[in-house]
């Protein structure tokens, strides 16, 4: 706890051990050097979503939905009126077939009512109260432009919230979450189960229908998480750590995977230590890109490629806590995660030629491997003697602001990242050059305005 | 804070502190003792310049020239006898009330049958009695009072002090200060003599009423015809009422007229009539009064509204006896508005307390801050001075205004205007006009606006020199002023360092013509243009052009438009041209770092030039800083090294020259300067905004700093986390040490925004990443209770935002710094000792990085491509390179200068309505741990 006492600078190299490794306060690749906290929520912020490139709305359970904007950091408007918490959020992407053009976000309250907001005005459009049960997951299929609420049934409803048809009551257990899949199908994640429904509609979209087509019962535990990874196929995870990734049109499963611990570990030393509790390898999220499925299970993050159908590069205990959401970065091999512990993780995924492969550019190694090739060699999966390539996963810097669990973060291509937690903050985090340049940008257009103005009159 | 330690002697006191000097004078044998400043009978330093003086401070008085018993002191402020001493204050009551040419103000002006009101502007008028050592600014007015000569009081306000040169400097400040205390009382006064008017007309409209029934009464006896002399001695008493009922009918006009010619002109407040109709009516009254026909009906004035007050019968010869008691001055005005000058009063001689110096340069200092409007937040208290006159701040600074020389006084000359020598003889020859009707107020007008065209203030009196015959002494009259508003937005009271040396000399000899226990009049200024003709049209002007001439040889080249515009936000740095710093850029940048490496460097207490001469230096700053946005520079040759052969060389040289024209034995400035800054008497503080708690605060401040920088030999990295914007966080068990460490280092953390300087001196909850957002100094309890922990906890969770100073263990956790610009604002064998001094020390290399910051935020080409498509690391080596290069910013200095110039672009860019969005910056940079 004293170690910067008696440390100083750099994090104390015994600390190795520990199973998250250090980064200590130099990260030069880290871009997030300003940062902005906002306040408006008076209680654990769950859920972020994007409503358009330069705002978020934010909810949670104290009921209020916020609006923010990203690049400014500014509140655009405090939305009340959920009486409870806040159980899904969804935003409506703009559609060009409607005669309203402006943004909407639904949500979906533990009161039993969904509301459907403009985020232009701020005014709350429709809403719906006529719920059994809470509902828990919302789904907006922008092609048909309708929208689907999960919970004890599932529900299809048209943008002026008319119901269109709904399901009958699924006994066993809610909906916690869907995807949308090909053919007009959605695979809603019940309990245990995998549901495939198919939406049905007569040709002038007057009559809709809405079936079960198949169950998928494959799972051992409850479905944690469930993500789209490609056109063709679709993942899953569950709570003792089950991996399927599906084919989304004949719903067979692809792959399977579910021994993080035994299957992966090069040194089977270490395993002996650490024994993990079932919680711990729960599969809390779910990301992926073309390749591969990143998996947050437990404490750690796995990458599971899905050609070679093996995980490639891991970090058994990536954070001090279990991961609660992982994202990647577009265009870069860099995964952001965030935890129960507070903290966010910057990681890179690196992809090293093997020394007996083809020669590597010399410049390469230097970039990155610098200084850190020691004990990054603990970390690097399992050598397949038949593969060239080896992948890491390395930490380029971490985020530390929230003084609690981290429930979520948006990320924006423009704007940088936006983190929320259980201390009620959002914090935003920018990229400080940038930010630098973009002040120096306003404050030459503000001069050149007064300018004009003085010329002008 | 712009004013230098380096540059001034004088840092100021809380309290006056001759007594202390006096008293701990240690006695030094004769042998060894220097000759020292010839009229240093008590305390030995040459800065004071009070030793001559019978007085131990400058004070305020107020006498009255009494019709009954003479000029009489009424008060002094402070009411302390201490203050005034052995001086004697009736002696100097009959002096300054001698000089009032206002007391032969007469009630009935000639040609009219009413007394009128003459609403007389005050007079300022300046004298010096060197048998007494005093000099004063002595503000004569005139107060309304039924039961006085011609219904006036003549009153003056005298502000006192030794030193003459202090009262010629401060004329401006002075005159405008009592020009509002004086308003204060003549409205209350007003007030309180209408109210006594309406009293009086309800007694006399009482009064006739009772003569009117006797009258009536007797008439009816009276069958035969004729009047008896008792009814005519009726009928004569009964009309004397109606004159006098009439009479103060139109005083009371006149007096509830004042606004209303107020607001018509400012300047010019004779008596007008009213209406066309009074004269019919006065005619009428006339017949009346011959014909006696007292059954007239007359329309009374009613003035029921005041039934409080039950009228009483009057005596119609009652009027104006001697034998009555006078009333005071508080019966005088109103007690509300009596007390209200009595602070006004009490502020003015907190406001000019201490050396004329100090005055000066805090003059100059706020001015020149004034213009600082874009960086000012980062280091300076909000200071009140917007509420303080506007215009006088912007005289204050641009006083030197080509235009604009008549007021220029010599720089260490006591004496004000240089027209001495053609002076005296014309003063004899002007008549003393005080009847307002005899004027022309046409001409008057066109006076007015010609003299302000022509910024001439110098306007010549018509001294009456009554006061001064009688007391048996000459009366010179040395300059005179006019004292009109509109004068005095182009007055200049600041001193000019390059006045000819012809004029110096003029000076000179006229000085040594004074006759001992003469009266110097230096400056009056009459109520009204009363003028002649030919002297304002040929003195001033001509005077004038001799002045500007010399200006213009001393190349001193100052366009004030062009420094207005550019210096006020938006068209500072117009986005076309393509860099902003232009040819004169040397002389802005490298002299003020030389200097500042000068000074800071090797002996920061030795003080060793002159405290005025400065000006010019500073002028030279602000000229070529508004400069650079008109010149198009070579990117290449953006800053040379050289240093400015004239930056300081130059004022010295003249400020030498100026003492060497000046055989002025009380020039105070010496050349050898005080050896210890710390020891300079200054007497009391300048605080006009009434911010003396701050001034405290800044010295305690500064006190504290310079304990820290010797006691603590990581104060360096401490400060850079302060400057470069990491919160440092000092821990401790005992709150006394903490706060003491945290008011220490407050002066090093710039403000965010124009609000309180994010500083919390005692934190005893868990810190978040918020507060880091909002504070950037923190006082932190450590205790060994669960909540402690949890405190200690988040630190280290936080670590890379705080630096953190262990007050028990005396450790340091930050950043490691290896830059040159902290060593020279704390440098730990620095020989201040005073922490005011340190405070104004630190201050000035405050401003100095803040200009730094200033340039590197606003200039254009730093931060905008110079050619299509220029990459971004192109942009950001060339701001590296500017930093590096033309700021001389090594290391972490240059982050210190980026992160200010982050703050400047934050408020620059703000939203003036949401204002700015707390941003927090930090740097993933490893922290050192130092120890003692």
């Amino acid at each position: 706890m004293l170690r910067w006492l008696i440390g100083g600078g750099r994090e104390p190299q015994g600390l190795v051990e520990k199973s998250v490794q250090p980064i200590g306060e130099e990260q030069t690749q880290n871009p997030y050097t300003e940062l902005l906290v906002l306040k408006g929520h008076h209680d654990i912020v769950r859920f972020l979503v994007a409503i358009d490139d330069y705002r978020f709305a934010s909810a949670g359970d104290d009921g209020i939905v916020c609006l923010w904007n990203a690049q400014t950091g500014e509140k655009l408007f405090e939305l009340h009126a959920h009486a409870q918490k806040i159980t899904a959020l969804a935003s409506f992407p703009l559609s060009d077939t409607c005669e309203e053009k402006c943004h909407m976000i639904l949500t979906a309250g533990a009161d039993r009512t969904v509301i459907i907001w403009d985020c232009d005005s701020g005014r709350q459009i429709h809403k719906v109260s006529c719920f059994h049960s809470t509902v828990k997951c919302l789904t907006v299929l922008h092609r048909l432009d309708v929208w689907l609420s999960g919970g004890s049934d599932l529900c299809v409803w048209n943008r002026k919230l008319d119901l269109l048809c709904k399901t009958s009551h699924l006994i066993d257990a809610d909906i916690t979450s869907m995807i949308e899949l090909p053919k007009n199908c959605v695979a809603a994640a019940v309990g245990k189960e995998l549901i495939i429904f198919r939406l049905k509609t007569s040709r002038d979209g007057t009559e809709w229908d809405v079936f079960e087509v198949k169950r998928l019962i494959d799972h051992q535990d409850s479905i944690v998480s469930l993500v789209s990874v490609s056109e063709v196929m679709f993942a899953t995870g569950s709570h003792v750590g089950e991996l399927i990734v599906w084919d989304s049109l004949d719903w067979t499963m692809q792959a399977y995977e579910c021994n993080w611990d035994t299957s992966l570990h090069a040194d089977p030393q270490q395993e002996i230590k650490l024994s993990h509790s079932q919680s711990e390898v729960s599969v809390q999220h779910l990301a992926s890109d073309e390749e591969c499925v990143f998996a947050a299970v437990g404490k750690g993050i796995y990458v599971y490629n899905l050609q070679m159908k093996r995980v490639i590069a891991f970090q058994k205990t990536a954070h001090d806590s279990t991961v609660l959401h992982i994202t990647t970065v577009p265009n870069s091999r860099q995964l952001i995660s965030c935890s129960e512990d507070g903290s966010v993780r910057i990681w890179e995924l690196r992809e090293k030629q093997h020394l007996t492969a083809e020669p590597v550019p010399s410049g390469f190694f230097s970039i990155w491997g610098f200084g850190r090739t020691n004990k990054q060699a603990s970390h690097l999966a399992k050598k397949a003697p038949e593969s060239t390539t080896v992948f890491s996963l390395d930490l380029i810097g971490d985020l530390i602001g929230h003084s609690s669990a981290v429930q979520m973060f948006l990320y924006f291509t423009e704007h940088g990242l936006a983190t929320c937690s259980a201390d009620n903050f959002i914090i935003l985090w920018k990229d400080g050059e940038r930010e630098s340049r973009l002040r120096s940008l306003m404050l030459f257009h503000k001069l050149e305005q007064s300018e004009d103005l003085q010329l002008r009159s | 804070m712009i004013s230098a330690p380096d540059v001034v002697a004088f840092t100021k006191e809380d309290e006056y502190e001759e007594e202390a000097y006096s008293n701990s004078e240690p006695a030094l044998p004769e042998e060894y003792s220097v000759p020292l400043f010839p009229f240093a009978s008590q305390g030995a330093n040459p800065w004071s310049k009070l030793s001559g003086a019978k007085f131990t401070r400058d004070f305020i008085l107020i006498s009255e020239f009494s019709e009954q018993v003479g000029p009489q002191p009424l008060l002094t402020i402070p009411d302390d006898a201490k203050v005034s001493g052995t001086f004697d204050l009736n002696y100097f009551s009959l002096r300054i009330m001698s000089v009032d040419y206002q007391a032969s103000f007469v009630g009935h002006p000639p040609g009219c049958p009413y007394p009128k009101l003459n609403f007389v502007e005050d007079s300022k008028v300046v004298l010096g009695d060197s048998k007494e050592g005093a000099f004063a600014y002595v503000h004569h007015l005139t107060l309304y009072d039924l039961e006085a000569r011609g219904f006036v009081r003549p009153f003056c306000m005298a502000y006192i002090s030794a030193d003459e040169h202090k009262i010629m400097q401060m004329f401006q400040e002075l005159s405008a200060e009592f020009s509002k205390a004086s308003e204060c009382l003549k409205t209350g006064n007003r007030k309180a003599f209408a109210n006594e008017l309406e009293k009086k007309l309800k007694d006399l409209d009482y009064t006739r009423t009772v003569l009117h029934s006797e009258t009536e009464i007797q008439k009816k006896n009276n069958e035969k015809g004729y009047y008896t002399t008792q009814a005519i001695e009726k009928a004569n008493e009964l009309a004397s009422v109606e004159k006098s009922i009439i009479e103060h009918q139109d005083l009371l006009k006149q007096i509830r007229s004042y606004p209303y010619s107020k607001l018509k002109d400012s300047d010019f407040h004779p008596y007008e009539p009213e209406s066309a109709n009074e004269p019919a009516d006065e005619e009428s009254e006339q017949q009346e009064f011959t014909t006696s026909k007292p059954d007239e009906p007359r329309e009374p004035h009613l003035y029921s509204r005041r039934s409080s007050y039950t009228p009483k019968l009057i005596k119609a010869k009652s009027a104006k006896c001697f034998d009555k008691k006078l009333k005071t001055l508080q019966e005088l005005c109103d007690v509300y508005f009596f007390t209200q000058t009595l602070d006004q009063l009490h502020q003015i001689e907190k406001t000019f307390r201490g050396d004329v110096c100090y005055l000066l340069t805090h003059q100059i200092s706020r001015a020149l801050l004034k213009q600082q409007s874009i960086t000012n937040f980062l280091f300076e208290e909000v200071f009140p001075l917007d509420e303080r006159e506007p215009e006088r701040q912007l005289n204050g600074y641009q006083g030197v205004h080509p235009d604009n020389p008549g007021e220029k006084s010599l720089d260490v000359c006591p004496l004000p205007k240089p027209l001495i020598g053609s002076y005296k003889s014309s003063v004899e020859s002007v008549p003393i006009k005080m009847d307002p009707e005899t004027e022309d107020p046409q001409e008057t007008e066109v006076d007015d606006t010609v003299a302000c065209d022509n910024q001439d203030n110098v306007e010549y009196l018509d001294a009456d020199l009554k006061g001064s015959i009688s007391s048996g002494e000459s009366i010179e009259v040395l300059g005179t002023e006019k004292s009109a508003l509109a004068q005095a937005e182009n007055q200049v009271q600041l001193p000019q360092a390059n006045a000819s040396p012809q004029l110096a000399r003029d000076k000179a000899v006229s000085r040594r013509t004074i006759s001992e226990d003469s009266i110097e009049v230096l400056s009056t200024c009459p109520s009204e243009a009363l003028i002649p003709e030919d002297f304002k049209a040929s003195y001033p002007s001509a005077i004038n052009e001799e002045t500007y001439a010399d200006e213009e040889e001393e190349g001193l080249h100052f366009d004030p438009e062009e420094m207005e515009g550019n210096l006020e936000l938006g068209n500072q740095l117009p986005v076309d041209s393509a860099c902003c710093i232009g040819k004169e850029s040397p002389n802005f940048l490298e002299p003020a770092n030389n200097v500042a490496l000068k000074h800071c460097g090797d002996d920061d207490g030795v003080v060793s030039i002159p405290p005025q001469p400065f000006r010019q230096g500073d002028l030279g700053f602000q000229v070529n800083f508004t400069d650079c946005s008109s010149h198009d520079g070579v990117l290449g040759s953006l800053l040379s090294y050289e240093l400015d052969p004239h930056y300081l060389s130059s004022h010295r040289e003249i400020s030498k020259m100026s003492l060497d024209k000046c055989s002025d034995s009380t020039s105070y400035i010496s050349s050898t300067a005080s050896t210890s800054s710390d020891r300079t008497p200054s007497p009391s503080p300048l605080c006009s905004g009434g911010s003396h708690s701050g001034e405290r605060q800044k010295k305690k401040a500064g006190q504290n700093a310079l304990r820290f920088i010797r006691q603590y030999p990581f104060a360096h990295p401490a400060i850079y986390s302060l400057l470069s914007g990491r919160t440092l966080v000092v821990l401790g068990e005992e709150k006394a040490i903490v706060e003491k460490l945290v008011t220490a280092l407050s002066i090093f953390v710039p403000n965010c925004g124009s609000y309180a300087k994010p500083v919390k001196h005692w934190a005893v909850s868990t810190l978040n990443i918020t507060d880091f957002q909002k504070w950037k100094l923190i006082g932190m309890q450590r205790s060994s209770s669960p909540a402690g922990v949890s405190m200690m906890h988040s630190l280290i969770r936080y670590g890379r935002y705080i630096s953190i100073l262990d007050a028990d263990s005396k450790t340091l956790r930050c950043p490691q710094y290896r830059g040159t610009l902290i060593p020279r604002l704390a440098d730990h064998r620095t020989q201040i000792k005073r922490g005011s001094t340190y405070f104004m020390h630190v201050q000035t290399l405050l401003t100095q990085l803040s200009a730094k910051a200033f340039l590197f935020a606003f200039c254009h080409h730093l931060h905008l491509p110079l050619k299509e498509g220029e990459t971004e690391a192109s942009m950001a080596s060339r701001r590296l390179n500017f930093l590096k290069m033309h700021l001389g910013l090594a290391n972490e200095d240059s982050k210190v200068v980026q992160y200010l110039a982050e703050l400047l672009k934050l408020q620059f860019v703000q939203d003036p309505v949401r204002g700015v969005s707390p941003v927090l910056r930090f740097d993933y940079v490893p922290s050192a741990l130092y120890k003692i």
